[in-house]
């Protein structure tokens, strides 16, 4: 399977609380309605770039801040299809495979904003096309693939009651 | 090969030896939730197909983000969380009994040797407490309740030690703000800290909570200490389990080793919108201040309160600052009103909120107008951290925060010695 969609690029240090305010993430469960304030503190036009299937290509350290697991489902709710970015902060990339939101680690130096990608989630391979380069994404630990591949932790519980 | 204090904790869990960058699944001794993770993670139990909690005395979960409730709408929320507790008879800490980190450690559900999570990023803040204890997300907390364990990745260890004496009116605060300057946000990312040095071994148990509290600022999964006399004496009444203090070998690995020498440090801020955009408050120009916060998981002890009530004692904050107080929890209100501490920040012109988390948090019980700057004694200062992404956010201890309320400004509390 081949993911194709535009990458929006952000810096470093994107936090927790810029990919979803927490005026709004306390209010309700309703992650449709969060999904529409998706990064509107630092990019208040984003939800109404963002055409689903598309990617955050981000920096070093995305997710830092607050373990809100409110930040990897408004992203997937909002129809992102992935993220990729140099590094994770770990609370938000243990939520975001535990909802099996798609997040590479991998060198995005490259990557400008409006580029057009290709992305392999199982060979971990991320083109951009725009570019012409291909770059490589970290593996991840064999537990967390397990649980990607079930389609989270909700499904890989429900089939198992315990951590195998 | 010796070991370090989160090896050595990993290893009592897992019944075996474990080393830095093994897997485990094992069972936390404690697993905590706020109302802004709970309604969450009790929806994601749920479509886990879970009925029971595995073991419902280990869990304990906190009303203190939004408390009392503003809205209807977060009643709704925190209904869901009274109603699961009461089917399950897990400990619901109601409204006004305090901000979670402060719940689990004055409970004893925190404590020496022992493993915590909390759906929390700041429940690294027990690492004081000797404990190895780190924040994790809503579905993973689900997954804890539900089979009793979780997976974990053993870190490597960053030792960060403070040394040399520490300066007149320089606080917990302000050594934890020149710890995340020199480490920087993502500097001790997935790494566990041990935190020592003399400055620690003399401060007391409410300024240790603080620097822990602040590890994850830095990215790193704890910030742990070492239990000694001062930690068992305030342990003592509030836990009747049998716990062991955790010692790291001598010849444990480390990463590396952060030196900070206290002698240099002056009282710190951090300024917007980064906590690692640290200065020395003698290098910051006139700002003026429209609010301050003195409380949240960060400062809201009695020792915090205490330092601000001798600031202010008989004085007046500035006319038009606002100075909010939210005390940790309802342990540290009940004493501060007790020594009198209330009486005299209510004499100078403060406001007393419920022990929570709203005001640092943004949901309610303060949030800062367009173009106001605040100075908190919070651990973020994001933007829109407070609920308007167009203020401006500056953290500091409780001395330069109390000290910056009556001028106006931001003020180098040694002004007010």
């Amino acid at each position: 399977m081949v993911l194709r969609g535009k990458a929006h690029k952000f810096g470093d240090d994107i936090n927790t609380d810029y990919i979803i305010s927490g005026r709004y993430k306390f209010k309700t469960l309703d992650m449709d309605e969060l999904a529409r304030h998706v990064m509107e503190d630092i990019d208040p036009e984003f939800h109404s770039r963002l055409k689903p299937g598309d990617f955050v290509v981000a920096g070093k350290n995305f997710g830092c801040g607050s373990s809100r697991e409110q930040a990897p489902l408004a992203l997937k709710h909002a129809g992102v299809a992935g993220v990729i970015a140099k590094s994770f902060a770990r609370i938000y990339f243990r939520n975001s495979i535990n909802n099996g939101l798609l997040s590479l680690i991998c060198d995005t130096e490259e990557i400008q904003d409006g580029d057009l990608l290709e992305v392999n989630p199982t060979l971990g391979i991320v083109r951009d096309i725009t570019r012409g380069i291909e770059l490589k994404s970290k593996e991840i630990p064999p537990i967390m693939m397990e649980i990607l591949n079930e389609g989270g932790l909700i499904p890989y519980m429900r089939k198992n009651m315990s951590f195998k | 090969m010796g070991k370090t204090i989160s090896e050595k904790i990993f290893s009592a869990h897992a019944g075996r030896d474990v080393s830095a960058g093994e897997i485990v699944i094992i069972e936390p001794d404690s697993i905590m939730a706020q109302d802004g993770t709970a309604p969450l993670a009790i929806r994601a139990f749920r479509e886990m197909g879970g009925t029971i909690p595995k073991y419902p005395e280990r869990i304990s979960f906190v009303i203190d983000h939004n408390a009392p409730s503003p809205s209807r709408a977060v009643s709704n929320l925190h209904g869901t969380m009274r109603g699961f507790c009461e089917g399950n008879d897990i400990r619901l800490y109601e409204s006004g009994e305090g901000i979670c980190h402060q719940i689990m450690v004055e409970s004893g559900r925190a404590f020496p040797g022992g493993l915590v999570i909390g759906a929390d990023s700041h429940t690294c803040t027990y690492g004081a407490l000797n404990c190895f204890s780190t924040g994790v997300g809503s579905t993973d907390l689900a997954a804890a309740m539900l089979s009793g364990q979780l997976w974990f990745l053993c870190p490597e260890t960053l030792k960060v030690r403070f040394e040399g004496k520490v300066r007149e009116c320089v606080y917990a605060k302000d050594l934890a703000l020149a710890m995340v300057m020199k480490i920087g946000a993502d500097g001790a990312s997935y790494l566990a800290l041990e935190i020592t040095g003399e400055a620690i071994n003399e401060m007391n148990i409410d300024g240790r909570l603080t620097i822990s509290n602040m590890a994850v600022e830095v990215g790193a999964k704890t910030g742990l200490m070492l239990a000694d006399g001062k930690t068992l004496d305030f342990l003592e009444g509030r836990t009747e389990r049998h716990f062991e203090a955790v010692f790291p070998d001598d010849e444990a690995h480390y990463v590396g080793e952060v030196l900070i020498d206290c002698s240099e440090i002056s009282p710190m801020v951090a300024c917007p919108h980064r906590v690692d955009n640290v200065v020395p408050v003698e290098e910051i120009d006139e700002i003026k201040i429209h609010q301050g916060l003195i409380g949240t998981c960060t400062n809201g002890r009695y020792s915090d309160i205490k330092v601000a009530a001798d600031i202010l004692k008989g004085k007046k904050i500035a006319s038009g600052v606002r100075l909010i107080i939210a005390p940790a929890s309802r342990e540290v209100f009940s004493l501060a009103l007790r020594q009198g501490l209330i009486d005299i920040l209510v004499d100078a012109g403060a406001c007393i909120v419920p022990p929570g988390c709203a005001c640092c948090v943004g949901t309610h019980q303060g949030v800062p107008d367009d173009g106001e700057n605040v100075i908190s004694t919070a651990n973020r200062n994001f933007k829109g951290r407070m609920g308007n992404p167009e203020a401006f956010i500056y953290l500091a201890s409780p001395a330069t925060v109390a000290a910056s309320c009556l001028t106006g400004k931001i003020t180098d509390p040694r002004q007010f010695l």
